[in-house]
């Protein structure tokens, strides 16, 4: 059984990121990219854990987890709004390990790249490109491990994000990594993302309610007020559902997820992001739309990774190809989502 | 604080013993329900056929988790009736019956009633042939379910009855109701003095008229109580402790399968629909992705409330959500599968697919009304984040 409590993991997770992964590193490094003296040290910190290593078998000098296992950990990354891709860097090393190439130092992004005609390659977006210290890049049915550092980059909508290109030499010399064919990096990555996505919906909550109680109008806390009780019910309802979800997608004991529960997990999540964001701006009021307060670096990000593996037109429509695939009751999909064994 | 985190969102399996069970309802279901319309199987719940369930009770599909004793199951788990009730649910069984009877009045009545209630009561309901109804609303207590005025006052022989009750579920079908009544006290002194008796529905002085529904259904009745003598074995539970029977009954209600399924019947034979060639297109397949990815996190936390339940905690505020967001669901499929079809030329929809639409979007207000109206499960919730 996979419980946020007896979760030692998670329970070291929450407690690095508490103390290193404040908001103002958090701005920090959004500001900096991988220059930042704030990325470095960050990563640093969470490097000491060894949780990014987590996801390797014992012989490979890992802790032999299962996704299922680090639900919690990835959950506390959305929660403190870590503006770094641990989960990425999770499965990445996991997948590199499996594949006996050596593993870089540092954090490593996922994404989906093209071949160019001369050799080269090119990822339009890479989340996290401007803090990975690499990116394992899927092209066709090849990956490979490329390097940041000299790749010619070009910023892109969000801070933290960059379009990535190397020429054909640097391809050359990246390490090819075998990887299952079967394997898709979006549903890798959606797999990892809608965890934080959980925990980032369920600080927003606490923040939400915390603020209703604390915050007097017309002499009374606005949590007093049914209307503002209403829209916290609603937003519970959503963080319920969708760390559900996320739980789902992030099942098993493995590093490769199931392609259905992902699709449920992101879309899920995705839908949650969208209401919940909504509700906690609308009650802070205008101080949560300040720079300043804390609520905004949790509720872009929420947009962000949102945006991020597919959204939920992209996962609507693999779960709804897989019902369309599937003669009969829905039920009997619903189960095969629903019916995971228990891990830990 | 963390509110949210002492609500329980584990990931919970059905035991295998209980899956089990599955195979064979499913046989005997698919064979049950071979000829009837889609239309009149999206009713399920609703649906009634007394012949249909005798045939579950000669199963042992009623009463499952209730004690051989008293003729049920033999106290399987409640894993095992969910699956039961998730099979009966999506197939559309017309378990309407025997519904309440197996979901509610006999767990309670084996919770509370005495030796002799049990050994009268549950036994007739296993074998299908004692139907509950539940008597709590009336014209002026709905949500306000503590104003209730209806009165039961001690006699020599009993209780004398007095009042009536409103949007009474199947009470022109049912032998039995358990009503919630004033037994002491007034009005003013709102949950106290309340007690839950078990009213014969054929005494003398009982009178049960159905109303119609938009639909053109009449499932639901007005009961009019004048002067009805009931024995003093009629209470049920100690007198005064109506209130707290009552909201222990309704977590039991809340939560279950019956939340989440209301229009399966209906989506299953739109997806057959889309899953034909001139049916099929990219926007149904979003839709169909849409309320699978809601519906599958739903049906983990129905299954994991459950656990809960099993373990004998009351996740009052767990099943409020999944009712809410259930029944949100339950709404929502109607609704958009009519965006859907109504986008197409009339001559490619099938006509059975329009009559079944036709019911279920009539039927879809009242999935947010019975069992508690959205606001007050949502007051409930806030009661449970501290809000309240
Ligand atoms: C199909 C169906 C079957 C039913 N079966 C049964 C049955 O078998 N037995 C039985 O006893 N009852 C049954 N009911 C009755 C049902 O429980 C009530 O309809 C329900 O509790 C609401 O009460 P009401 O209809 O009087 O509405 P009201 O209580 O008058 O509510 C009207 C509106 O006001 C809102 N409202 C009321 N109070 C508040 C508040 N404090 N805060 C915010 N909003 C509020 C409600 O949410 C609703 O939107 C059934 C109802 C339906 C539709």
């Amino acid at each position: 059984m996979t419980t946020n409590h007896n979760d030692m993991f998670a329970d070291a997770a929450r407690d690095v990121l508490a103390d290193q992964c404040t908001p103002h590193v958090v701005r920090a490094i959004e500001a900096g990219g991988r220059t930042a003296g704030a990325t470095a040290a960050l990563w640093a910190q969470l490097e000491a854990t060894g949780l990014a290593d987590a996801l390797l078998s014992e012989a490979d000098g890992g802790a032999g987890l299962g996704l299922g296992q680090v639900f919690g950990v990835l959950e506390q990354c959305g929660a403190h709004a870590l503006p770094l891709p641990l989960g990425e860097t999770m499965v990445a090393r996991a997948l590199l390990a499996q594949a006996g190439v050596a593993r870089p130092a540092g954090c490593i992004a996922l994404a989906r790249g093209e071949r160019l005609a001369d050799g080269g390659l090119r990822c339009a977006l890479v989340r996290s490109g401007q803090v990975a210290a690499a990116v394992l890049v899927q092209a066709g049915t090849a990956w490979r491990l490329l390097g940041t550092g000299d790749a010619q980059a070009t910023p892109q909508a969000l801070a933290l994000d960059a379009a990535l290109a190397w020429t054909a030499a640097q391809v050359q010399a990246a390490p090819a990594v075998a990887v299952d064919g079967a394997l898709d990096v979006r549903t890798l990555q959606a797999a990892v993302v809608a965890p934080p996505m959980a925990g980032a919906l369920s600080s927003v909550f606490q923040r939400s309610l915390q603020y209703a109680n604390e915050r007097q109008q017309f002499g009374r806390p606005i949590g007093k007020f049914q209307a503002i009780q209403h829209q916290l019910a609603v937003m519970s309802e959503h963080v319920f559902a969708a760390r559900m979800a996320a739980q789902l997608g992030c099942s098993g004991a493995g590093v490769v997820p199931e392609r259905l529960r992902v699709a449920t997990a992101k879309a899920r999540c995705s839908e949650a992001a969208l209401v919940v964001a909504e509700l906690a701006h609308a009650i802070h009021g205008a101080i949560g739309f300040t720079e300043e307060y804390d609520l905004q670096l949790f509720t872009r990000r929420l947009h962000a990774w949102r945006q991020t593996a597919g959204s939920e037109a992209y996962w609507y429509g693999v779960a709804g190809e897989a019902l369309l695939q599937h003669p009969g009751m829905t039920l009997d999909t619903v189960r095969r989502i629903t019916d995971v064994d228990a891990v830990l | 604080m963390s509110t949210l985190d002492s609500l329980t969102l584990t990931l919970t399996r059905i035991p295998a013993q209980d899956e089990a069970l599955r195979a064979e309802v499913r046989a005997f279901l698919a064979e049950a329900t071979r000829d009837m319309p889609a239309h009149i199987r999206a009713r399920s719940w609703s649906g009634y056929s007394t012949a249909f369930s005798r045939q579950l009770a000669a199963k042992g599909w009623i009463g499952i988790t209730l004690p051989q004793e008293y003729g049920g199951g033999g106290g399987r788990s409640a894993f095992a009736r969910y699956v039961l009730v998730e099979e009966f649910l999506n197939f559309g069984a017309p378990v309407g019956s025997h519904w309440i009877a197996d979901r509610q009045s006999a767990p309670l009545i084996l919770k509370f009633g005495t030796e002799a209630q049990k050994q009268f009561y549950i036994p007739r309901v296993c074998r299908g042939e004692a139907f509950f109804c539940i008597g709590m609303s009336e014209p002026n207590a709905g949500s306000d379910l503590a104003s209730v005025k209806t009165r039961a006052v001690a006699n020599d022989q009993g209780f004398v009855l007095n009042g009536q009750k409103i949007w009474t579920t199947n009470a022109h079908h049912c032998q039995y109701m358990i009503a919630l009544v004033r037994t002491s006290g007034t009005t003013e002194d709102r949950h106290k003095g309340l007690s839950q008796v078990i009213v014969d529905l054929s005494l003398p002085g009982v009178t049960v008229r159905p109303i119609e529904d938009l639909s053109g259904d009449s499932h639901f009745c007005e009961v009019f109580f004048d002067n009805v003598q009931l024995g003093a074995d009629a209470l049920i539970g100690a007198e005064g402790q109506g209130w707290a029977q009552v909201t222990a009954e309704l977590a039991f209600e809340r939560s279950g399968p019956e939340r989440l399924y209301s229009s399966i019947v209906l989506f299953d034979q739109w997806l057959d629909y889309v899953r034909t060639p001139q049916g099929r297109t990219e926007s149904a397949r979003q839709l169909a992705g849409k309320v699978l990815t809601q519906l599958a996190p739903l049906r983990a936390m129905s299954v994991s409330v459950q656990e809960n339940l099993t373990q004998g905690a009351s996740p009052i505020v767990e099943a409020a959500l999944v009712k809410e967001l259930g029944t949100t669901l339950e709404q929502m499929i109607p609704a958009a599968i009519a965006e859907d079809l109504f986008a197409r030329d009339a001559e490619d929809v099938p006509v059975e697919l329009l009559l079944t639409l036709k019911y279920v979007t009539e039927a879809s207000p009242s999935f947010s009304l019975r069992g508690g109206t959205r606001d007050i499960l949502r007051g409930m919730i806030a009661r449970g984040l501290g809000l309240r």
